[in-house]
């Protein structure tokens, strides 16, 4: 077609080469590259000389020094004799504790809270709207801070500790909450657990092709349920039932026993969740007004129930509306457990804030927290793109 | 026939529960069903437990005179330490006897956020109100000029730098914004790069985008990584990165933090605008023969903007709770000045008092943005909507 045009003379003449759109635009683009390339290329040239002028090391060489500090806080094994190396895997738990921990309760309480919002229970409405209202409109350094000072500060010593649930106590050490005494039989639950989960697949399976073949519906979703508490909790009577608890209990000027959380982890959860809530809640709301009120009003006229129309009509439909901004919201979250760093909790980036101050190699240090965070980042949106792509409209 | 009389004889009924009035309206309200109901009595003794504490601690057991810290230490909140400390929390380190200086400036800010408010403005009024008003609030905080003491931007503290990071950040942030969604949505032709791809080096030409690309890294980067990381590297690594002899100013180095990592946020949301405008009126654009940048500047940005002004006005609302984050690279904004007042040895233990008051005044600044921005947005749908 083409070469029969331009044979028979019809194509347009072709532009003088200044005037032609690739060649101009792969001109640009080549002084685009350069000038990029050549800035950094620029700071990269100073960067190297100041290093060399200032006698800072370079390299991650650092990272198998003895790292000479503690840390208050760590989910796995260190002291301050172990290598900066280790340090910072330290700091990296922390920082997914935290988070991943984050993100579940800050869904949980946004959920709920975008769902008050919607009752027509007048006053629930009114609160879920007030607690929005105002923890979205306070930057979250503030809250923490907030948090952070209630429980250090306004907080009284283990000795008048208040006592806000049986056998739990808020001090300024912290949160002291009781929690059963180990034993194997624990394992078997766990154990147990992970089997109901495993066993309601084919179940499912089973019951949506018994449906489709026979039109007689199965209450999966209580068989379920049943599975999932019924097992575990035949494993946890088989084992004997081993109830003990070990409850704080004040010892000289501190609690023992039970578990304790400090305030630097207490404020920073706390401040987390209760601010990315406000937005997921915002979130929830607008993704079920989303859904069409006719959509609804099918439902009921074909006959089904409040919790059917929700779990089978609604909630399917909002869910589309909903992934794609809550990921962005437990994205922001994990980025903002960096704050922890202002109420010195040990997170990666407090971590390596310690580092850089003692061995001078900032560099590398923001280097390898960018890195981190990079792939955190990565790594929760591909998994909520998975998820949205279940989630999401299959059109035909 | 039947005779047509009634053999069953008629139930009195009760009237149709009412509706309307206190008792309708609590009925509907609060008590439909027994879970609602359960609901209401739940919420109603929640208020009862937290609201009585919390209002005897504010008012009525509080303390709001008191010569020094130790003599304000009561059941209730010690309102004395804000009235004591409300000039160091609002204006920082700046010099005391500068006082009208720093009311002045935060008075013209307001101003130019309630002009900016007002839609008649919008346009080049609005830019040289907006001028004037950014010129007059740096030589108020400067100095130097009109017989004014001239005063370094280390002192500069309290709400005037936190407005000053938090519209300087957005006022540059934006343009850059606005480039970055261009360069990443830019159609123009790259460059061909071979590759070989099989074994007889048979070559591959592969079409890269060196602006387009490069715009998608920036956005992605800075868009991965906390703010803090960005200040950090502003703070720390800046400094290394420049050629011998050449230092920035701090509050600078953390201004330029603040406008990169804006530029990035604000880049998605004016890609959102660019990818709801129509092919139709690129295409009406090229048949006028009109060039890239008359198009972009005379049919593109103006249709694409207008329709991103709501979340324009939330991602500042986001710049401006996130301009507290410069208290961690030591700069004293409104919560580095309220952590330094915070620390008088004579005044000791008032930091619930203190954070409170300050997160009244970043409340009501971004309610008023954010009842603002819905506004707009209601606007802004009434043609769409029935």
């Amino acid at each position: 077609m083409t070469s029969e045009e331009v044979s028979l003379g019809l194509a347009p003449p072709r532009p003088a080469p200044w005037r032609d759109p690739k060649i101009r635009g792969a001109a640009y683009q080549v002084l685009f590259l350069a000038a990029v390339v050549g800035s950094i290329a620029f700071l990269i040239h100073n960067m190297l000389g100041n290093i060399g002028r200032q006698n800072i090391a370079t390299g991650f060489g650092f990272l198998h020094k003895e790292a000479a500090f503690g840390i208050g806080e760590s989910l796995i094994e260190y002291s301050p004799a172990d290598t900066y190396g280790r340090a910072f895997l330290v700091g990296l738990t922390n920082t997914l504790y935290v988070a991943a921990l984050g993100i579940v309760l800050a869904s949980v309480l946004g959920t709920l809270m975008g769902l008050a919002r919607l009752s027509g229970n007048w006053l629930i409405a009114k609160l879920a709207q007030i607690y929005v209202e105002t923890f979205r409109n306070i930057p979250l350094l503030l809250q923490l801070f907030f948090w952070w000072g209630l429980l250090n500060q306004a907080a009284p010593p283990p000795r008048q500790a208040w006592q806000i649930l049986p056998d739990v106590f808020v001090s300024n050490r912290g949160v002291s909450f009781p929690v059963p005494v180990a034993s194997p039989v624990y394992k078997w639950v766990a154990l147990a657990f992970v089997v109901a989960v495993l066993l309601i697949v084919p179940l499912r399976r089973w019951a949506a092709r018994r449906q489709a073949a026979t039109g007689r519906q199965f209450p999966t979703g209580w068989v379920g349920l049943g599975l999932i508490i019924g097992l575990p909790g035949a494993a946890f009577i088989a084992g004997g039932a081993p109830l003990a608890l070990s409850t704080p209990a004040l010892h000289g000027f501190n609690f023992s026993g039970g578990s304790s959380v400090s305030p630097e982890f207490t404020a920073l959860l706390l401040g987390l969740v209760i601010y990315t809530g406000t937005f997921i809640a915002e979130i929830v709301r607008a993704g079920i007004l989303a859904v069409n009120w006719g959509q609804s009003e099918a439902a009921m006229a074909l006959g089904l129930r409040p919790g059917q129309r929700m779990r089978l009509v609604v909630l399917p439909q909002a869910l589309r509306v909903i992934v794609p901004p809550l990921t962005s919201q437990y994205l922001s979250l994990t980025k903002n457990s960096s704050l922890a760093v202002a109420i010195g909790f040990p997170d990666l980036v407090s971590i390596a804030n310690t580092t850089m101050n003692q061995t001078g190699q900032a560099v590398e240090g923001i280097t390898m927290i960018m890195a981190v965070y990079l792939f955190i980042s990565l790594a929760i949106s591909s998994a909520m793109n998975l998820y949205n792509r279940a989630v999401a409209l299959v059109e035909r | 026939m039947a005779d047509i009389t009634q053999d069953v004889p008629v139930t009195t009924q009760m009237p149709p529960r009412r509706s309307s009035g206190v008792l309708g309206w609590l009925r509907a309200n609060l008590f439909s069903s027994v879970f609602n109901s359960i609901l209401t009595l739940l919420a109603a003794a929640l208020i009862a437990v937290a609201v009585p504490p919390i209002v005897r601690w504010t008012l009525i057991d509080a303390i709001w005179s008191a010569p020094d810290g130790h003599a304000c230490h009561g059941g209730g909140a010690c309102w004395a330490f804000i009235r004591e400390k409300v000039r160091f929390i609002l204006f920082g380190r700046y010099p005391m006897d500068q006082d009208w200086r720093q009311i002045a400036v935060v008075a013209i800010f307001l101003l130019m956020i309630l002009a900016a408010c007002d839609r008649r403005l919008w346009g080049r009024r609005l830019a040289v109100i907006w001028f004037v008003g950014l010129s007059a609030v740096f030589l108020l905080m400067a100095g130097g000029v009109a017989g004014l003491p001239p005063v370094e931007t280390a002192l500069w503290s309290g709400l005037p730098l936190t407005l000053i990071l938090a519209v300087v950040g957005m006022l540059f942030g934006f343009p850059l914004g606005v480039l970055l969604a261009l360069g990443r949505r830019s159609e123009m032709t790259g460059i061909y790069i071979p590759i070989p791809v099989s074994l007889d080096m048979r070559l591959h030409w592969i079409h890269v985008r060196p602006i387009r690309s490069i715009c998608v890294a920036y956005i992605e980067l800075v868009r991965g990584v906390p703010l803090i990381t960005v200040l950090f590297m502003a703070s720390l690594m800046l400094p290394l990165f420049l050629p011998t002899g050449f230092t920035i100013d701090k509050l600078v180095r953390a201004q330029v933090a603040f406008i990169l990592f804006a530029a990035a946020y604000l880049a998605e949301v004016v890609r959102a605008g660019l990818q709801a405008i129509p092919k139709g009126q690129i295409e009406a654009a090229d048949a006028l023969g009109l060039s890239y940048v008359q198009r972009t500047r005379l049919i593109v940005l103006p249709q694409a903007l207008t329709m991103v002004i709501p979340p324009l006005v939330n991602t500042f609302i986001g710049m401006f709770k996130d301009t507290s984050l410069v208290l961690i690279v030591s700069l004293f904004d409104l919560v580095g000045a309220t952590e330094f007042a915070l620390s008088d040895a004579n005044w000791q233990g008032f930091a619930i008092e203190a954070y409170v008051f300050i997160a009244v005044i970043y409340w009501c600044f971004c309610f008023f943005m954010s009842r603002y921005s819905q506004l707009l947005e209601r606007e802004f749908n009434r043609g769409k909507r029935r």
